[in-house]
């Protein structure tokens, strides 16, 4: 599904944020990247939808190699892709619903399946009530579910997200993986950098550590192993 | 590219809002475009007739070939018959210089009927080229011919004159082209402040997955719409302008060579260049702004 091969990022100042990265993801599973700040966990997700290109090495989803992949075509893998972030990056001057719709807009989907998608998304969140609601009158944890909503909306295989509960109290992260759990439950695959160690120690799954650029440890049913 | 209907109506909408949205932005810009354009279309038209005065002036160069004092009746018409069969000859004119006379009395006066007494003039012939660039080559032919005292066509202030369009032509040109990228740059950077201002609109578009065409085209159709309308003004003024020179000036050129170019078609060519302009500098400036920003 995704394979990793000896891929190298170096940034144009010097730092190499990847070292040879080899690394196997099944369809399905569900994988914690952790490690310390600056390690190259970001690199690690941004390479994967092409947000970032590798300086070297090759990078395969659906056998398809998204390192050499046409710039015009980048569009294309991502709507296979759903990615959600710390600050949840929502429109504010548009309505919950309007959010999830404008992803699909502009990925020119059919009005009725894009009214139809946008309500069964905020279902599945538990925020079909708050539709017409602005972002700004939700809480956080209510915010990261709509951005959830909307990187799932196109019924992406993929799902990445880098420290989605970054910015949320514990309680509200737990929430928030309840949901990562159903969607992986569905068969998507998620992807999830993040240093809440309390969460990778609970909800038991694949870890790979990442230092230095360097894929240090990577164990299925692993924990997070740093302290604090 | 095969474009959706409602696609391309949401493009338009979006263009429309945002030229809304950056009011003060769009009229500076609109500002430039618009006195780009009056200028570039006044210039224009201007040069275009300096073209067209300078081929009518071309068109009009005549030789004036002396003869001999000593030549009889015989040999003159015999003279004409010579030019005459020479190639590229037009035609071939004779005046005697009592006809000549005459014409100066009429134009300077009773003065010159001095000269009556003892007429220093000489009989010519007026000689056309079919082609005026042969003029000069037709001059020295006929210099050669026996019984020609001398060739005459006014080289020296024909080619000043040349040489005075060139360099008002050279001038306008960099000056128009000075003034299209200052426009363009202007358009640009409104375009580019639309862009700052929905970057994470735009992000988010790239993030889910949006074509590059789709982020690309609203900010396209802005370019369009600011050349477009910074082109009205122009075209009206210089419609009106032209109209009234035309006007004025029409009569006056009737009995002259050298002719205005017609209102029409001109002043259709000469909007349909403003409008042409006004597009070319609204879409140049903002390809150029949107481009970097596609690469998230």
């Amino acid at each position: 599904m995704i394979q990793m091969k000896q891929v190298y990022k170096k940034y144009s100042n010097g730092i190499m944020a990847a070292n040879g990265f080899d690394v196997n993801i099944q369809q399905g599973e569900f994988v914690y990247v952790v490690g310390p700040s600056g390690a190259g966990k970001t690199t690690f997700i941004k390479m994967m939808y092409r947000e970032e290109k590798p300086t070297k090495g090759t990078i395969l989803i659906n056998n398809v190699d998204i390192a050499t992949l046409k710039a015009k075509r980048v569009p294309y893998l991502r709507r296979n892709i759903g990615v959600v972030f710390q600050d949840f990056k929502l429109l504010n001057q548009l309505t919950i619903y309007e959010n999830i719709a404008f992803a699909l807009e502009v990925i020119e989907e059919h009005p009725k399946t894009i009214k139809k998608r946008a309500m069964e998304v905020l279902d599945l969140v538990g925020l079909k009530h708050k539709a017409r609601m602005m972002p700004d009158e939700l809480s956080g944890g209510e915010q990261q579910r709509i951005s959830i909503a909307r990187s799932i909306a196109n019924q992406p295989k993929i799902m990445i997200a880098d420290e989605p509960t970054g910015n949320l109290d514990p309680e509200t992260s737990w929430e928030i993986m309840n949901l990562f759990e159903e969607i992986n439950a569905r068969g998507t695959t998620v992807i999830m950098a993040t240093h809440n160690r309390e969460i990778v120690n609970t909800i038991r799954h694949r870890v790979i550590a990442i230092e230095n650029g360097l894929i240090v440890r990577d164990e299925q049913r692993g924990e997070y192993g740093y302290e604090g | 590219m095969v474009m959706k209907a409602r696609t391309l109506s949401r493009h338009f909408r979006e263009s429309f809002k945002s030229l809304v949205r950056n009011g003060w932005m769009t009229f500076a810009s609109l500002s430039a475009v618009t006195v780009t354009l009056l200028l570039v279309g006044v210039f224009t038209a201007l040069m275009l007739n300096m073209n067209k005065a300078a081929t009518d002036i071309e068109n009009d160069v005549e030789m004036n070939v002396y003869i001999e004092l000593e030549a009889d009746e015989v040999s003159v018409s015999s003279l004409e018959d010579q030019i005459s069969d020479l190639s590229g000859v037009e035609s071939v004119t004779y005046s005697s210089k009592e006809e000549e006379l005459s014409s100066l009395i009429e134009s300077f006066g009773d003065e010159m009927s001095l000269f009556e007494q003892n007429n220093p003039l000489r009989d010519k012939f007026i000689v056309k080229a079919t082609d005026p660039r042969q003029t000069e080559r037709l001059a020295s032919q006929i210099t050669t011919i026996e019984n020609i005292a001398a060739v005459e066509y006014g080289e020296d202030k024909i080619e000043q004159l040349f040489e005075t369009l060139e360099i008002s032509r050279n001038v306008g040109a960099v000056l128009i082209f000075g003034l299209l990228f200052t426009a363009m740059f202007l358009i640009s950077n409104t375009i580019k402040i639309t862009i700052v201002a929905r970057r994470r609109e735009i992000e988010i578009m790239k993030l889910v997955g949006a074509s590059n065409w789709f982020v690309r085209f609203p900010f396209l159709l802005e370019g369009i719409w600011l050349g477009i309308i910074g082109a009205i003004l122009p075209i009206a003024v210089v419609s009106f302008l032209y109209y009234n020179v035309y006007e004025f000036m029409e009569p006056r050129l009737e009995n002259s060579f050298i002719q205005i170019l017609e209102f029409t078609p001109f002043i259709y060519q000469i909007n349909a260049l403003i409008l042409l302009m006004g597009v070319v500098i609204g879409v140049w400036g903002s390809f150029m702004s949107v481009r970097k920003f596609l690469k998230v």
